[in-house]
């Protein structure tokens, strides 16, 4: 595999010179982002089916075999749709708004590790990178509320931009955790700063349990989630900041949502779950059995894990009320993140340090 | 003429222009969202003079946090652009004073050093990190104005929160604590009732 590859790089080097780089890289960038709009697709699909059987209904089933082709369906369906364009509306920025969500959403993936040393850009401020731009989503919903015209809009994007700002601070903290634990933002290195003989137990999500916690529901606050998708409530403010959009600007907004989930998912497993890290690596008999399984099957399998969380919430869990919300970021997660940023670094200082 | 330097005029024409808008969009909103871009792409000049900490916290702070709260009170604000714009004649003399004198300090400042206006900036080896750097510096030789500016900041929040607070009398509010510790038994009263015998007004 290394060594086709290393024939592709001095073929293409030798094809086309300089012009090599950028072609090499946007192919990389393709690698990266046509999986994930499949898994966005098969995401929705995902999550109507595990909805339907939680509910004790079988979910999509029509198109295709077990419904499988639904999401074709679907996007074939927002496609096809008329967009229309609300009168008095910002033009421009009601059109710029699907893409300044989906683009951060997609951009971040760059320093995601995948495996070891298989990320796009090994950033030496990777983490950082991640946090400006999950930061920069927000722009997509507030400009879309606005530009509406809509008061159902407006009000969406007031509550969201409350919203992600609070939960940001929570998330900024937690991550500080990781740092302090990994001494590096590079997001490689915290990875290989999990690694040890004893399996998942040298991970981060057992110093940081209260961080990881709060990250992974920030997370959730973060992308818009039930139970804390106050900015789409549709049963207060019909379909919050996106109630003006049809067709494929209503699908790109999903489309944001859905990358940002498996965002989500695989930052958490990266920071706090030890990335592609094997759980029973060093284990007698399992360690042994289980090396072989390459690093991304694990990888996958974790982002797996919290994307299958992400749904079991929205099935179990009533919307917030919005003050409960405030309360929850501001009087609950910043707090405890802030006490345990001090814990962690005195913590780190004593011999009981063992990660 | 490489692309590095390409890349740098690209930046500047955009920040130029987008700081022009600012000040003449006539829409507060669209001044918001070209300080924005003004943000970003002076964030990419950064990012090409290797200060990656710097440039990923610009945009980070002010856009990830301080501009959305900018826009969050420019899309609730009531702006009367007529009103805004009445008195821009008679105030104009007194602002082109104003921006002439802060342009000169600018310049008198920066030219008095030896600036690197035509050289290219410092060139580090690839391990170099300037976030360890601006750290280190920051911690240990810059510890006390670092600590300083710290508080000094945190006195304003408090200020401004103890400014702004007002407890109504008459507000509700919930005590959250007492909600969980609600007993099913504090709100439910189970009252047994015996089965009524079938009626006859069927």
């Amino acid at each position: 595999m290394m060594e086709l590859l290393q024939i592709l790089q001095q073929t293409g080097q030798d094809l086309l010179g300089p012009a090599w780089l950028p072609v090499w890289t946007i192919v990389k960038i393709l690698v990266i982002v046509l999986p994930i709009m499949g898994t966005v697709a098969y995401l929705t699909l995902a999550e109507r089916k595990i909805l339907g059987w939680m509910q004790v209904r079988p979910g999509p089933n029509r198109v295709g075999y077990w419904g499988l082709l639904q999401p074709l369906a679907d996007g074939i369906k927002l496609l096809m749709k008329e967009v229309i364009i609300p009168t008095k509306s910002n033009k421009f920025l009601f059109l710029a708004a699907p893409v300044l969500a989906l683009a951060p959403a997609l951009a971040a993936w760059a320093v995601i590790p995948f495996d070891d040393g298989m990320a796009l850009a090994n950033v030496n401020a990777g983490l950082l990178y991640i946090l400006a731009m999950t930061s920069l989503g927000v722009y997509g919903i507030i400009i879309a509320g606005w530009a509406s015209n809509s008061k159902y809009a407006f009000l969406g994007a007031l509550r969201s931009s409350a919203q992600i700002v609070s939960y940001e601070l929570a998330m900024g903290f937690a991550l500080v955790c990781v740092l302090l634990a990994a001494q590096s933002m590079n997001m490689g290195d915290i990875v290989r700063g999990q690694q040890s003989e004893y399996g998942l137990f040298g991970w981060y999500f057992i110093p940081l349990f209260p961080m990881f916690v709060v990250y992974f529901l920030a997370g959730v606050a973060e992308t818009n989630r039930a139970p804390f998708d106050l900015a789409e409530d549709e049963s207060a403010i019909v379909a919050g900041f996106h109630t003006e959009y049809s067709g494929m600007g209503f699908a790109l907004f999903f489309l944001a949502e859905y990358a940002n989930m498996i965002l989500i998912a695989a930052l958490t497993a990266v920071m706090f779950l030890g990335g592609w890290l094997n759980p029973f690596h060093g284990w007698p008999l399992l360690g042994g059995l289980t090396d072989a399984i390459p690093g991304l099957f694990w990888m996958l399998g974790k982002m797996s894990a919290f994307l299958f969380l992400f749904l079991w919430f929205r099935a179990t869990f009533p919307r917030y009320r919005y003050d409960q919300l405030m309360r929850l970021g501001w009087k609950v997660f910043i707090p405890l993140t802030l006490v345990w940023v001090v814990v962690v670094a005195a913590w780190m200082q004593t011999p009981l340090w063992v990660w | 003429m490489n692309f590095e330097i390409i890349l740098f005029y690209i930046f500047a024409a955009i920040t130029l222009f987008a700081a022009l808008r600012v000040i003449t969009a006539r829409n507060p909103m669209h001044a918001v969202l070209f300080l924005v871009v003004a943000f970003i792409s002076s964030a990419g000049i950064w990012l090409l003079l290797e200060a990656e900490f710097l440039a990923i916290t610009l945009v980070l702070v002010y856009v990830g946090a301080v501009m959305v709260l900018f826009l969050f009170v420019v899309m609730m604000l009531d702006i009367n652009l007529v009103q805004l714009r009445k008195d821009f004649w008679r105030w104009l003399p007194f602002g082109a004073v104003l921006a002439g004198l802060m342009a000169f300090e600018m310049i008198w400042v920066l030219g008095a050093q030896e600036t690197s206006i035509g050289k290219t900036a410092i060139r580090h080896a690839a391990d170099y990190s300037n976030t360890k750097e601006l750290g280190r510096l920051i911690y240990t030789e810059y510890v006390y104005p670092f600590e300083i500016a710290a508080v000094l900041l945190l006195v304003a929040m408090i200020a401004a929160i103890a400014l702004t607070l007002r407890r109504r009398k008459d507000a509700k509010s919930q005590v959250v604590t007492e909600q969980i510790a609600a007993k099913k038994a504090d709100r439910l009263r189970i009252v047994k009732m015996p089965s009524e015998s079938k009626g006859t007004g069927e």
